[in-house]
């Protein structure tokens, strides 16, 4: 890798970094007004007690500092979110919103991330597999039901399999993510989270494996159909090595890609799931942000997701020319 | 003399949904121990089809539908590789270790995500046993014999990294390195300067008299056939319409298309000797009629006898030809259809 392609990488992560935060502080400063009156007018239109509400405005007149030259402004703002200080939640004030997303990552990474990471496994090796000539027929006959299950939107996928494996037959917890809040990690707290992750990771695997193997199965016939597939088998390797070290490490490549955009995404696309489940994490949160107009968190969430897919496509993008070595001569 | 492969009528055709595509059909070729065989014809003739179905790698909508290929392989026993189910490993023993291949095409043969030396050295280490290191130097002395310089480095390198010629060069190398019994070379030479051509073909002259190693050549080049070549077979349209010693060939070229192939080589050019258009299109491999193929662009079509029937392959003066100017045989109807 050269370092000018590492310092483009690099530069191209920050730059999308500082417009999301850029577009942040436009934002609420192009709504007519004070932005902090809005915050005012909320609070009282909700009903709470308009004691407390008198120290939220003032702290979030501080915060803004709306007396002072607007570069300086934007300055300060710059700085805060540096440091990841992203302001105070309103409804669940004085809670600061960078506390709110790191008590909510564990459970998204957790579900989200692992579920997508074995959805991705597991369908590119059945993409793969169905794709392959010397693989028994039955895996063939899977592809019309990956369609299928492509094609149905996942959030309804979670609402059937709540309702088979936890309404119906009572096997799985309706929602939540524990039976009580973990104190320690012994056995018996893993298996009450694993007992609670299963089904949500349940839906998001079977949401996202159609979508995997379909584009494997795409991937691996374009290669199978190259040269290089021919001379591996003129040279008289093994059938198992032709399948793993030729046509699934080149047909990969594409579904890396892939990989790494979903991960990035993953929070923002899975917040029916987290919904559907009563799951604390991101999406959950994002959720009850909207439905309660608290702006603020609502800014420091979507911000929160532009960072991880930049982050995810950094990743990408550093490893990539370890996958593909072509990559290094552009 | 001992035959090393000896191919009876194969065919391989392609099932594609505007009908068959018979792009061979019905070829017989022997190949002695230690003799060079060249295969010329017209671009499309099947060469590349028939080099693959020798290694059984043709893959559907393609498929063998006869034919019969037997090899001797190196401890002297005698197999039909055509016969062997498909994942036999008696094929995975004979590919790269008895019969090899040089791919037509260097640019694509080989993986862009792993380095030629591994590439090669795979292929040694699937019929042989050394170990890393010194599967490592073989390779790197390897490259070094097909004329790539610095192979020490070059080893490690990607495909994209290479020029054309080093591609081919390093293709040849692979091919040579498990000393098999023969070599199928489809364009050996194409991406190669006068210089380097030479110099591959002293190697492969000088393996050949090692270890008795069979070559055949499929080229465009007349000049190779001409200086390289013991035996020419002369394809056109997925048939062999002439088989000869290759200076009756060049001296007194029985088949009209012969002498077409070899009239049309550009007399200016003198080294590069290579087969130049002839006149007329080739007709399709796709649902073939039952007259001569050649009869659309043949000088001497004989209209009642050539679009009648397809001549049969025979023996006349000590060569083979497939014309009805030299015999009224015709070739037994054997139409596959399915
Ligand atoms: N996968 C395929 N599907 C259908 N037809 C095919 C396929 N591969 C080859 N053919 C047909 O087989 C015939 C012979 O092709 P082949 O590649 O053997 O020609 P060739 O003699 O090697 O030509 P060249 O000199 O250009 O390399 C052609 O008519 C081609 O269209
Ligand atoms: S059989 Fe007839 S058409 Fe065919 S090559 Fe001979 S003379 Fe020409
Ligand atoms: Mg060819």
């Amino acid at each position: 890798m050269t370092w000018s392609y590492l310092l483009k990488r690099l530069a191209m992560f920050v730059a999308v970094v500082l417009l999301a935060i850029t577009v942040n502080f436009i934002v609420p400063r192009l709504a007519p007004g004070d932005p902090t009156a809005a915050v005012l007018e909320q609070l009282l239109s909700r009903g709470q007690q308009v004691e407390g509400s008198q120290d939220i405005v003032a702290a979030y007149r501080a915060r803004f500092g709306l007396d002072e030259p607007i570069l300086l402004q934007y300055g300060r703002y710059l700085l805060n979110t540096a440091r990841f200080d992203l302001g105070s939640s309103i409804s669940y004030f004085p809670q600061k919103v960078e506390s709110a997303i790191v008590s909510a990552l564990p459970w998204t990474i957790g579900l989200l991330a692992v579920a997508t990471v074995i959805s991705f496994g597991l369908g590119s090796l059945l993409g793969a597999l169905i794709a392959w000539p010397g693989s028994p027929r039955f895996l063939k006959s899977l592809s019309p039901a990956l369609m299928v299950l492509s094609a149905i939107p996942y959030y309804l996928l979670a609402l059937i399999i709540l309702y088979l494996l936890a309404i119906w037959t009572g096997w799985f917890p309706l929602g939540g993510a524990y039976s009580q809040i973990p104190q320690r990690f012994d056995p018996s707290t893993l298996w009450d989270l694993a007992y609670h992750a299963f089904l949500p990771a349940l839906s998001i695997v079977l949401a996202g494996v159609g979508f995997w193997a379909l584009g494997m199965r795409g991937a691996m016939i374009n290669v199978l159909g190259e040269d290089y597939l021919t001379l591996a088998e003129a040279k008289g390797l093994p059938k198992g090595r032709i399948f793993f070290a030729y046509a699934v490490r080149n047909a990969m490549l594409p579904q890396v890609t892939s990989l790494a955009i979903a991960l990035g995404t993953a929070a923002s696309g899975s917040v029916l799931v987290e919904v559907a489940f009563n799951y604390p994490g991101i999406g959950y949160l994002l959720y009850n942000a909207l439905r309660s107009s608290d702006y603020f968190l609502i800014q420091g969430v979507a911000f929160f997701l532009v960072l991880t897919v930049a982050l995810s496509v950094l990743i990408l993008d550093l490893i990539y020319p370890l996958l593909d070595p072509r990559i290094q001569r552009r | 003399m001992n035959s090393s492969l000896t191919v009876k009528n194969l065919r391989t055709y392609f099932f594609v949904d505007e009908g068959i595509v018979k792009a061979v059909d019905g070829v017989d070729l022997t190949v002695g121990e230690a003799e060079t065989v060249g295969v010329i014809g017209e671009s499309g003739c099947g060469k590349s089809v028939m080099a693959r179905s020798l290694l059984r790698l043709v893959v559907p909508p393609g498929e063998i539908v006869d034919g019969s290929a037997v090899l001797r392989r190196k401890d002297g026993s005698q197999v039909d590789i055509f016969s062997a189910p498909p994942s036999a490993e008696m094929l995975r023993e004979i590919r790269g270790n008895e019969m090899s291949m040089v791919f037509q095409e260097p640019m694509t043969a080989f993986s862009p995500v792993h380095t030629v030396g591994f590439q090669i050295s795979e292929m040694v280490a699937a019929h042989s046993r050394m170990s890393r290191k010194e599967n490592r130097e073989y390779v790197i002395d390897l490259l070094r014999r097909v004329g790539i310089s610095n192979p020490a480095q070059r080893y490690d390198e990607y495909t994209y990294q290479l020029s054309g010629g080093m591609r081919q060069r390093a293709m040849i190398a692979m091919a040579i390195s498990c000393s098999p019994k023969i070599i199928i070379a489809d364009e050996p030479t194409t991406a190669l300067d006068v210089t380097i051509q030479a110099q591959i073909l002293d190697l492969m002259k000088e393996l050949q008299r090692q270890n008795n190693m069979a070559l055949v050549y499929i080229t465009h080049d007349l000049g190779l056939v001409a200086e390289n070549v013991d035996r020419v077979y002369v394809m056109y349209l997925g048939r062999v319409v002439e088989v000869g010693a290759t200076r009756d060939i060049f001296v007194n070229p029985l088949h009209p298309y012969t002498q077409k192939l070899l009239q049309a080589v550009p007399r200016l050019a003198e080294r590069q000797e290579r087969l130049a258009a002839i006149e007329g299109t080739v007709p399709s491999a796709l649902n073939p009629p039952a007259q001569c193929p050649f009869f659309s662009r043949c000088d001497k079509a004989m209209p009642g006898t050539c679009d009648r029937a397809i001549p049969a392959l025979t023996t006349q003066a000590g060569r083979e030809v497939r014309c009805f100017l030299y015999s009224q045989e015709q070739e037994a109807t054997n139409d596959w259809q399915f």
